[in-house]
């Protein structure tokens, strides 16, 4: 088990390998489909983001409220996947680490490897144990996208396995190969 | 005959507490079936996945919260007994008043846009998908069932050709779920519908998801089909989370309905490991 903490240097990225566990503690951001569009429109237009994202870790999430007393709801990942059509410019920007669950396309791997950034897997389902590991949460951008807005998180030894790592290592498809059974 | 009346406020209590009970307790035979896959895994990684599924189902029970962050669209099964009278106001409004507070009171997520392609949040999670049916009796069976958006996206529907029989419908079921690797936050429940119209695959697609899990087919063919769909899905590799594993599917579950000459349709509706449902009868 590894522990890291944020934001991440582009060597710190690099050092990181498929399949290992890590728990990371500090800051990391929220940002979601409707998030992700606008971070992704501002970037064409040239515009600088709200929120400063170099050397950050995005986690694709939309957590369900705060109960009162409470820090947030339930908060697991959902499916990068959607994410991926704005992937690259956010990587090419600066983002150095996404947290989320399933699969991601040719273009994302390219640019992980390209800019050295390391793509984290949470467990999917498993939102009531993750917000455990969430001591803060601070709503700092797109404040109108309710669950979509992007949070600002304090986290602590907030578990993540690295599913790809900045050399395009995949342990979706090397996982898969070690258990597939053919007949 | 008399005819039993029944309030739309008993409705929309019903509705409010069944969303927050389907949303914080995982149903006993979803947590068994997950139980006894975990002792099934080969891989390490994909038993200590099963693990945290496990505590992660029992702290939401506990601690009252939601089980994930995806509290999904309600979806809503009605089965209006013929003898039932519904008095006071609109069953559906009833349906959606049930969701608006059952959402809000049990801090769930609102997930839904009101238009697919304007996209703007509603801000209370209505209005429900519902399902309604006459039946006989004097009973109104409420169902319902939340479904998260990561399992539902990698659901598909085809239109088979007969030629390839009941061969051809595992192949479309496999690919199905090969397709859907990690995404759908295997292990899965795989519901089917073969046969009917293209809609009533869909409809009894998602109502195989409702039945207890890895209860087989009365259907002797049925069920070979499922037992044999399930073995195929399990070989192939995709595992816990889709890290990799030889348990990728807790069940399938398939209905069966008969259907045109010259059709065989086919649909397969994913569920996630938060397979959430609740009933209850008024
Ligand atoms: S697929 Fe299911 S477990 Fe995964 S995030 Fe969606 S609702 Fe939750």
């Amino acid at each position: 088990m590894l522990r890291i903490n944020t934001p991440l240097r582009e060597e710190d990225a690099r050092k990181l390998k498929m399949g290992d566990k890590v728990l990371i503690t500090g800051t990391i951001f929220t940002g979601r489909d409707a998030a992700h569009k606008r971070i992704f429109e501002a970037l064409q237009r040239g515009e600088e983001l709200p929120v400063n994202l170099r050397g950050e870790i995005i986690y694709y999430v939309g957590p369900c409220p705060a109960k009162p007393g409470e820090v947030i709801g339930s908060a697991g990942p959902t499916t990068s996947g959607r994410m991926d059509p704005y992937t690259p410019a956010t990587l090419k920007y600066g983002l150095k680490g996404m947290i989320g669950k399933g699969l991601r396309d040719q273009g994302v791997v390219e640019a992980m490897k390209k800019y050295g950034a390391v793509y984290f897997v949470a467990v999917g389902g498993a939102g009531a144990l993750l917000a455990e590991r969430i001591k803060k949460a601070e709503v700092v951008a797109y404040p109108d996208l309710g669950t979509e807005a992007i949070h600002r998180l304090e986290v602590e030894d907030f578990p993540v396995i690295v599913a790809i790592d900045a050399e395009g290592n995949d342990l979706y498809a090397e996982g898969r190969k070690k258990y597939q059974k053919v007949g | 005959m008399i005819l039993k009346e029944i309030h739309v406020s008993q409705i929309s209590q019903a509705i409010e507490e069944l969303s927050i009970r389907s949303n914080y307790d995982l149903p006993e035979d979803v947590v068994a079936s997950i139980a006894e896959a975990a002792r099934k895994e080969e891989s390490d990684l994909g038993r200590e996945i099963f693990q945290l599924l496990q505590e992660n189902a029992s702290l939401a029970r506990t601690k009252r919260t939601a089980i994930c962050q995806d509290t999904g669209v309600a979806v809503v099964f009605l089965e209006v007994g013929q003898e039932v009278r519904i008095v006071g106001g609109s069953l559906t409004e009833a349906v959606n008043e049930g969701i608006r507070r059952g959402y809000a009171h049990g801090y769930l997520r609102k997930s839904v846009v009101g238009d697919p392609l304007l996209r703007k949040n509603t801000g209370d999670n209505t209005p429900a998908v519902l399902h309604t049916e006459i039946v006989p009796g004097d009973d109104l069976r409420i169902i319902l069932a939340p479904k998260g958006a990561g399992s539902e996206n990698m659901s598909a529907l085809k239109m088979l050709t007969p030629a390839v029989g009941a061969e051809g419908v595992k192949k479309f079921i496999i690919d199905t779920v090969d397709k859907a690797g990690g995404n759908p936050c295997p292990p899965i429940i795989v519901g089917v519908g073969i046969g009917g119209t293209m809609e009533q695959a869909a409809l009894i697609a998602k109502k195989a998801l409702l039945r207890p899990v890895g209860q087989r087919s009365p259907l002797e063919h049925v069920a070979r089909l499922e037992e044999e769909t399930l073995e195929a899905i399990n070989k192939l590799g995709i595992g816990p989370q889709g890290l990799g594993g030889s348990v990728t599917a807790l069940a399938v579950h398939i209905e069966t309905y008969t259907t045109h000459i010259a059709c065989l349709p086919v649909a397969v509706n994913i569920q996630c490991h938060v397979a959430r449902h609740a009933e209850k009868r008024l």
